[in-house]
């Protein structure tokens, strides 16, 4: 049997992004955000937007394949594709299926997007306020367990019980953010730097996590370009080569009530071997990491399930020195991440891989030839990447 | 005044439509706690579901259990995301495994102060917290450190 892998196949050879809004500023609709940063990646890429015959996407992004198509006068629609699952968990899967498609010749030049426009739309972070709920809510709205972090938050409790986790490394976590979006003005939290201090002076939003281990919530969009390993290897840019991609959850994560089998988890523990034998890659091999901030305590279960740190040394390992470009042991969302750049909802953690692989962050890893790229922890369906320089094929 | 842990005005939860919880929902009313368990296999289970998740079977029954268990994880939740808890101050979620039922976790408010110290491994019993004046009526499961 021919091997089981997308190694090289494929690649993104153009990212675009619309500015990045606080909440409900942006002027424009959400349609438009999402047709700007298209045209912005086909930019990029030095290709028309005609070229485009695919569309994938996540978490129900409310602009259909086939509006974006008539829009932008593409002559046959060839593929489009919805991962399932709310929340940023379907970033990566959403390269890795337009990847898969281009690999399996369903299409030539597909784009993952995705758009946010809260103020056109209603915002993630509030509970719903139904007067009665029924079927798995029944069992937490009544008990006060309505948004995201209160739905996540005790996964990470029990894991910092068992391994005896410092709230220091939290904070670590949110200040690498913060330092790394000091030096890229497309941040929203541009010339906002955060401190031990001011971190450890914000409220509780729910214990374990204060106010900035919280993403920030924006309107903007982003857009990636994936086409051919052939292709785009003549093309504009230098060519970010996907090496390996997964996405699910182990046993019954999405069981209801919080009865996954393996709780104080990311989701990660069964996917993160399989990348890593899909791309032929090991941790060490990792130049920069790019793990999806809901919340910093999903990135610290992440970056141990995907083997960067043993959970037992977590104290020690994420130390802000370890975590900033260029010196780093494990630069860590290096453009600021969905923390202090923009929650794009880890769209825009996509393209700063795709940076650091070309040479092109303002916080650049030297020599990056491997970025790993990590979505939607803890959510109950979650997805990652690794992509490559053409050093790595 | 009221009795229940949080404000009134929070979400009243309903059975679904389908009908897969109801026996839950009634048993609390009266004071019970009502889990799932296989009628083949011998699972408990948690949440409801239509089928056993370790045998697949469809012979589910539901067993009368001990409103007994063990703190699993929590959190406390300061910033109000729900107009009801406007101005009312943290309050505390535990994860608490059934000991009685195979270890099935359910998801309540820790009664008492809401900013005690929360110890992982606590062992609690539960309270059963009425809202007979709402519509439709119905009962939570909270607990206490015992």
């Amino acid at each position: 049997m021919r091997e089981r892998t997308i190694r090289g196949k494929t690649a993104i050879a153009g990212v675009g992004e619309t500015t990045y809004y606080k909440h409900g500023q942006s002027p424009d609709s959400e349609l438009v955000l999402v047709l700007k940063a298209i045209l912005a990646a086909c930019e990029d890429a030095g290709i028309s937007p005609k070229e485009i015959d695919g569309f994938t996407s996540y978490s129900n992004d409310r602009n259909e394949p086939t509006r974006l198509a008539a829009a932008l006068g593409i002559d046959e629609l060839r593929f489009s594709n919805m991962n399932w699952g709310g929340g940023g968990g379907g970033v990566a899967a959403a390269i890795g299926n337009a990847a898969a498609a281009v690999a399996c010749g369903y299409a030539d030049c597909v784009v993952a997007f995705r758009g946010l426009a809260q103020g056109q739309f209603r915002r993630f972070g509030q509970g719903a306020p139904d007067p009665t709920v029924s079927g798995d809510a029944a069992y937490m709205s009544p008990y006060g367990v309505l948004s995201p972090l209160q739905k996540y938050a005790m996964r990470a409790m029990r894991f910092m019980h068992d391994h005896k986790v410092d709230h220091r490394v939290l904070r670590a976590i949110s200040m690498a953010s913060y330092n790394h979006a000091q030096n890229n003005p497309r941040a929203v939290m541009y010339n906002r730097p955060l401190s031990a201090e001011k971190y450890d002076d914000s409220r509780w939003i729910a214990e374990p996590c204060r106010l900035f281990d919280c993403c920030q919530e924006n309107d903007g969009a982003a857009a990636c370009i994936i086409v051919s390993a052939e292709t785009a290897k003549d093309m504009k840019q230098p060519a970010a080569y996907i090496l390996g991609a997964v996405q699910g959850s182990d046993h019954r994560c999405g069981a209801p009530v919080m009865n996954a089998s393996n709780f104080a988890s990311s989701s990660f523990a069964s996917l993160a071997p399989r990348l890593y034998e899909m791309s032929g890659m090991k941790p060490q091999d990792v130049d920069v990491v790019q793990s999806y901030e809901n919340f910093t305590i999903g990135v610290m279960m992440a970056v141990v399930e995907h083997g960067f740190c043993d959970p037992d040394d977590c104290n020690e390992f994420f130390q802000i020195d370890n975590l900033v470009a260029p010196n780093g042991k494990m630069p860590l969302n290096t453009s600021g991440g969905n923390l202090a750049e923009c929650y794009m909802h880890g769209l825009g953690l996509q393209i700063e891989a795709v940076r650091q692989i070309r040479g092109q962050s303002v916080n650049q890893v030297p020599d990056a030839d491997v970025a790993i790229n990590i979505a939607g922890p803890m959510v109950h369906h979650v997805s990652s990447v690794i992509m490559g320089s053409e050093a790595t094929l | 005044m009221s009795k229940s842990y949080l404000p009134e005005g929070m979400p009243i939860p309903i059975p679904m439509d389908d009908g897969l919880d109801t026996s839950y929902w009634e048993a609390t009313r009266r004071g019970e706690l009502m889990i799932q368990k296989c009628a083949d296999c011998g699972t408990w289970q948690w949440g409801p579901e239509w089928l056993c998740h370790n045998c697949q079977s469809l012979k589910i029954t539901w067993k009368k259990v001990a409103p007994e268990g063990t703190i699993y994880s929590w959190e406390r939740p300061w910033h109000p995301v729900h107009p009801a808890l406007k101005d009312h101050g943290p309050y505390i979620v535990v994860l608490v495994e059934l000991r009685h039922a195979g270890n099935v976790r359910m998801i309540g408010n820790l009664l008492g102060d809401p900013h005690q110290d929360v110890i992982i491994g606590s062992k609690v019993e539960a309270v059963f917290e009425p809202h007979d004046d709402a519509d439709p009526p119905y009962a939570l499961v909270q607990w206490k450190v015992v």
